[in-house]
């Protein structure tokens, strides 16, 4: 075992020099000055143009500029942003419990409602039940989700006035944060009221970021399941008397499951994207669409230092995926 | 990852092409779903193949008499508009109609660009191995480290927004799907006894890996051409939404959503139409690429 | 402290909006803003949203504008001489000012000259231990020539300051009362500098403005606290709350639902259903901002004003308000707008005739025209949509027998291809002033400096010249007016631009608020404002 965690580590570490490579390359083939952005319809002259690009550092080689941009890196130093003038390690932090937050509601969320949809599905196979769950998970996985979060706003809150319109907690509670993530926050506050403000700001955009993966899950484990229920050992579980429920409760879940958890890791990096969208959608204030932000304000170092963080966070994801993978299925560990 | 999950193909050789076509069809039309999500697919096809026909009015044609009329069904809207107008006085009608040639674009454009060099790339990488392997799937592992939706927008950012760099970009990051899929593939097949023996017999190299090796890859790859059909018109949609994929006034269903954004309240029609035309386009697809999957295989799974 | 400890409960414990409930309730004013702040420093950057969040709330300036007005008045400087040569600026600083006492800082003195001192040569010099503290760009002070401007700035005693300036510049007075020139306190940053950490006061901000900075929540919430020793009197509302919402039509919602009093920027499209809304008061007013269409006047046929004058009677502005501004927008027959004072009202403006715009180019010989239009690829406040503009224009064009082309290029590089003396043809632009003076709009765009820079028309046009420079030195206002207005007809007689609109801006407020009014700089003031 420890072995195979060497092994994907050995592999890790030059794909991520790779991504630090692609994103510092990226940020350079970008059109457009900063420096003129900020200007704007005011202009600068080329002297003062000049001494600003020299004070961000663009004005270096570009080989000298990466040199020094990986020896920050190797510091723990993301760069500044050149907008808010801020760490972009610091800013991504305090962005970030936000979408963590918002991921693991959604992730949750479609794991409980997925999993057991997916399962009664593959044991009343050909049912309405399976019909039903089926072509609704299709229609889930076909889902322009910003479509699908401006018609939950229209609904929900336009006309029903159920939930707000977008935010984490309603603006009568204030706290420090201590963990970033408002449910625990609001708890720890005390204040009446707070956590269920802050459940009702999370409900719209969880539905809407959890769609994709619900449907993804559901029909992953139906398919699982169903694979599993064909095998013989189930059919000796089923001839040796056991309950209905323990067998595909405790035998074939538990075989089903490991291509599952493999789906639920590789929804990471689908639930990055969705946040983008998402988060665009509600005002979530997270590290989604602070990145759109940094693309449009043209905030150079915060795109570089964002992908590479999420870049960072995504292989992190897959690589504890692969790990548990292994650890339920020794197979694994071994070829290859 | 399960790029080493060797995936089972049908033996194409034993049989004859025809036969293998209708026993390709009968499985096909089985699935209820997949046949009426074939037939709405037709029916887009058509439906973009003769806009010029169909529309009623041109799709960039400004009424300046007639903002945000609403659907005929509702008060004030009226026949000449069938589904009413939008904020300049266009007819929706019309620019969905010309809106299902952009999605089809798209959705044909990303996948040919992204199959023929995801099969090059996955071939050589298979047929190879060795270094030229892990170079490919090296970079291709890079691209999987972003997410797909934020690797898009920086490359057209970088490249510019609009519809053909939307295309590039998407068609760029739904590569490394293709690579795995085919590379899996390939080591899958040149175990087998039919490779070795055209080896033996010295078939050349550029033949063996297209001519032998490749058509017995291909049924995995036709159900993934499927499925990134659908994402890329949901992926493309998404750009345009963001204002990164095709510019306005261009009657792309997602650019046409961004646009209506403001009249979410007062003019639910230019919000919600873009949007259903979208989903059922997309879900038609889906339901097709579920068909195909069971068709060719019913032991290929999507993941 | 103590205060930050009752204003907390008070945040915390109060419902909002039930205003009128109990007396003892804190006052709540949530503005709903349309972007987070770029940072606290109002000195670094240039955008609204970072000034309303800055200086209109933390700071304070010499001078300041009388709120909903473009007229100077007295702040922090209680008045000021100006030596005969125009050079010397003395100001007379206000006595008891208190800077805000907050988690980290606690002032020991009262504001004075050393602070306005500190506040400038910051970002006027280059060796001040400041200067590069938080990256160092001052964006205004550099775009406002203040370090050609200004030769020093010199304290005479505690509460007497004097500005020595290398020339007489007129709008001196009106720069000083920039966001930019806002005053920071230097007992805080010495404090800060000492402990190892300058780049703190431009993160939590001190100054000595009605409100004071609580929290901020990245892109979710800025919350402040009235100021209890405003110098000015204490604020009539407790309480200040930013709710950072970037959409418009949800900024909308929220109004709608009481979970904020004021908004900015509302979608064109709700204007009609806000107008009718019984909870909502619909402000509105001309923005400082002009539209417009700057021709390239070294560029034949361009070179002939009856060309420029034909093309202009082409144009259906009326079809431009309602279809790119909705309705919010004015035709623009001036190069100022008309909330700036010497806004010429007796100018005509050119009429809309193609019959005659056509048989005009025929006249000077210009048949089968081919023209390029410019549209910027942005939204800016005097251009909602400029590529919508350019289509319409186009087709005005069209009927007049001119084929144009319309061309756009990435924001930045658009900016900076315009400038070009060879630019290929006439480009859609505009201005939004910067300190409500006539200088700021006619020198900075029309007059000979600016060829080849901001003067997009490359216009470059003797006898206006000669008034927009006379108007510089002379530092009587009536005089000033009158030149400004003579320049305004010469102006519209040469047509360098097609004038085409200002932005017209309305502010939907709740109808508990008291007293809100539309700040002319396109900002959002909130001293002075109360709550029913």
């Amino acid at each position: 075992m420890f072995i195979y965690v060497l092994k994907k580590i050995g592999v890790i570490i030059p794909t991520f020099l790779g991504v630090t490579l692609v994103a510092f390359i990226f940020i350079r083939l970008l059109p457009g000055d900063p420096v003129l952005l900020m200007a704007g319809e005011r202009g600068m002259t080329e002297e003062r143009h000049a001494r600003m690009m020299a004070e961000f550092g663009f004005d270096k080689p570009i080989l000298v500029q990466y040199g020094l941009y990986l020896n920050q890196l190797a510091h723990g130093d993301f760069g500044t942003s050149i907008i808010t003038r801020k760490p972009v390690l610091q800013e991504f932090m305090t962005l970030f419990p936000a979408t963590v937050e918002l991921s693991l509601c959604a992730i949750i969320l479609a794991v409980l409602l997925g999993l057991p949809a997916g399962m009664i599905a593959a044991v009343k196979r050909g049912s309405f039940f399976d019909h039903t769950v089926m072509t609704g998970a299709l229609t889930g996985y076909s889902m322009p989700i910003f479509w699908w979060g401006l018609l939950l706003i229209i609904f929900f809150s336009g006309i029903l006035g159920w939930t707000p319109v977008s935010g984490r907690i309603s603006l009568l509670y204030y706290f420090e944060p201590v963990t970033g993530l408002m449910l625990v926050d609001s708890l720890l506050s005390g204040q009446d009221g707070a956590f269920w403000s802050a459940i009702r700001h999370l409900i719209l955009p969880t539905v809407v970021l959890a769609t994709i993966p619900l449907a993804v899950i559901a029909r992953q484990t139906r398919s699982a399941m169903l694979e599993v229920l064909g095998e013989d050992y189930i059919r000796t579980a089923r001839a040796k008397g056991l309950s209905p429920i323990r067998v595909t409760g405790l035998h074939a879940l538990r075989n089903a499951l490991i291509p599952v958890i493999t789906v639920v890791g590789l929804q990471v990096g689908v639930l990055f994207a969705g946040a983008i969208l998402t988060e665009t959608i509600f005002s979530w204030p997270g590290i989604g669409k602070w990145m759109v932000d940094s693309i449009f304000r043209r905030d150079y170092p915060s795109v570089q230092g964002g992908l590479l963080l999420i870049a960072a966070i995504v292989m992190i994801v897959n690589l504890l995926v692969d790990l548990l993978y292994a650890l339920i299925n020794p197979r694994i560990r071994h070829t290859e | 990852m399960p790029d080493g999950v060797a995936q089972q193909v049908i033996d194409f050789r034993p049989v004859g092409r025809m036969a293998l076509m209708r026993e390709f069809w009968a499985y096909f039309s089985e699935n209820r779903g997949a046949v009426m999500g074939l037939c709405f697919f037709v029916a887009i096809i058509i439906i973009a193949l003769f806009a010029d026909f169909i529309a009623p009015h041109l799709p960039n044609e400004q009424y300046r008499e007639a903002f945000l009329r609403p659907p005929f069904w509702q008060d004030g809207g009226s026949l000449e508009f069938p589904l009413g107008t939008d904020a300049v006085g266009r007819d929706m009608l019309s620019r969905l109609i010309y809106g299902a040639r952009f999605s089809l674009f798209i959705g044909c454009v990303v996948v040919s660009i992204a199959l023929v060099v995801g099969v090059v790339l996955g071939l050589v990488a298979g047929f190879f191995r060795g270094r030229i392997d892990t170079a490919i799937m090296r970079l291709m592992d890079i691209i999987l480290a972003f997410p797909s939706l934020l690797l898009a927008l920086v490359l057209v950012a970088i490249l510019g927004p609009s519809l053909i760099n939307a295309m590039i970009a998407i068609a760029i990051v739904q590569q490394p799907h293709y690579v795995r899929l085919t590379r899996a593939a390939v080591m899958g097949e040149m175990s087998k006894d039919y490779v070795t023996a055209a080896r033996v017999i010295g078939v050349r190299r550029l033949r063996l890996m297209f001519v032998t090796i490749l058509p017995n890859c291909m049924a995995p790859l036709i159900v993934q051409a499927a499925l990134s059909f659908s994402t890329a018109i949901l992926d493309a949609a998404a750009l345009g939404f963001l204002g990164m994929g095709a510019q306005p006034p261009t009657p792309e269903w997602g650019t046409m959503l961004a646009e209506a954004r403001e009249f979410i309240l007062r003019a639910w029609w230019v919000v919600t139409l873009p949007g259903c035309a979208i989903l059922l386009t997309v879900l038609a697809i889906n339901l097709m690429g579920d068909g195909l999957r069971d068709a060719l295989d019913p032991k290929l799974k999507r993941s | 402290m103590r205060s930050m400890k009752t204003l907390l409960a008070a945040v915390c414990g109060a419902s909002l909006l039930a205003i009128g409930a109990a007396g003892v309730q804190a006052k709540t004013l949530v503005y709903c803003s349309e972007g987070s702040p770029e940072g606290f420093n109002p000195a670094f950057y240039t955008s609204g949203t970072t000034f309303d969040a800055s200086s209109r709330a933390v700071f304070n300036r010499l001078v300041e504008f009388e709120r909903g007005t473009t007229k100077v008045i007295p702040a922090l400087a209680e008045s000021w001489e100006i030596s005969e040569d125009g050079t010397e600026y003395t100001f007379h600083l206000r006595k008891g000012v208190k800077f805000h006492t907050t988690k980290e800082f606690t002032p020991t003195r009262d504001f004075n000259a050393d602070d306005v001192i500190f506040s400038f040569m910051r970002q006027h010099s280059p060796e001040h231990p400041f200067h590069k503290v938080s990256g160092g760009t001052y964006e205004y002070y550099g775009s406002m020539s203040m370090n050609d401007l200004i030769k020093d700035v010199v304290k005479v005693d505690d509460y007497t300051v004097k500005f020595l300036l290398n020339r007489p510049e007129a709008p001196m007075i009106a720069n000083l009362g920039m966001d930019f020139a806002s005053i920071f306190s230097k007992e805080y940053a010495d404090q800060m500098m000492a402990a190892g950490t300058p780049g703190v006061i431009d993160q939590l901000p001190v100054g000595t403005g009605p409100f004071q900075l609580v929290a901020y929540q990245k892109d979710a919430v800025i919350r402040y606290a009235a100021h209890p020793d405003y110098w000015a009197g204490k604020a009539a509302i407790d309480n200040l709350v930013f709710a950072i919402t970037p959409d418009a039509s949800v900024r909308y919602e929220k109004l709608k639902a009481g979970e904020c009093h004021v908004m900015p920027y509302p979608n064109p499209a709700d204007i009609e259903a806000m107008a009718k809304d019984p909870e909502v008061n619909l402000l509105q007013q001309e923005g400082l901002n002009v539209g417009y269409m700057a021709y390239n006047t070294k560029m034949a046929p361009f070179d002939n004003v009856n060309v420029r004058k034909a093309l202009n009677m082409a144009i259906n502005k009326q079809a431009i308000i309602d279809g790119v501004f909705q309705g919010a927008g004015k035709i623009a027959k001036n190069p100022i707008p008309p909330t700036i004072w010497s806004y010429n009202e007796a100018v005509q403006d050119d009429p809309y005739d193609p019959e005659k715009a056509k048989a005009m180019l025929e006249a000077e010989g210009v048949t089968g025209l081919k023209m390029k239009v410019w549209a910027m690829p942005v939204q800016r406040p005097y251009n909602p949509n400029a590529r919508r503009m350019a289509e319409l224009i186009q087709s005005d064009f069209a009927k007049v027998g001119v084929e144009a082309e319309i061309v756009s290029y990435e924001w930045g590089e658009y900016l900076k291809r315009s400038t070009d003396m060879d630019r290929d043809g006439a480009i859609l632009l505009g201005w939004t002033g910067d300190n409500g003076d006539p200088d700021n709009f006619l020198a900075v765009l029309l007059g000979c400096d600016g060829v080849g820079k901001a003067n997009r028309a490359q216009w470059c046009h003797q006898p206006f010249e000669d008034l927009i420079q006379k108007a510089k030195v002379v530092s009587d206002v009536d005089e000033r007016t009158r030149l400004y207005e003579q320049a305004q007809v010469i102006f519209k007689e040469q047509a360098p631009w097609a004038t085409i609109a200002h932005s017209v801006v309305f502010k939907p407020v709740r109808k508990e608020v008291v007293d809100f009014r539309i700040d002319p700089f396109g900002g959002h003031v909130f001293y002075g404002v109360d709550l029913k």
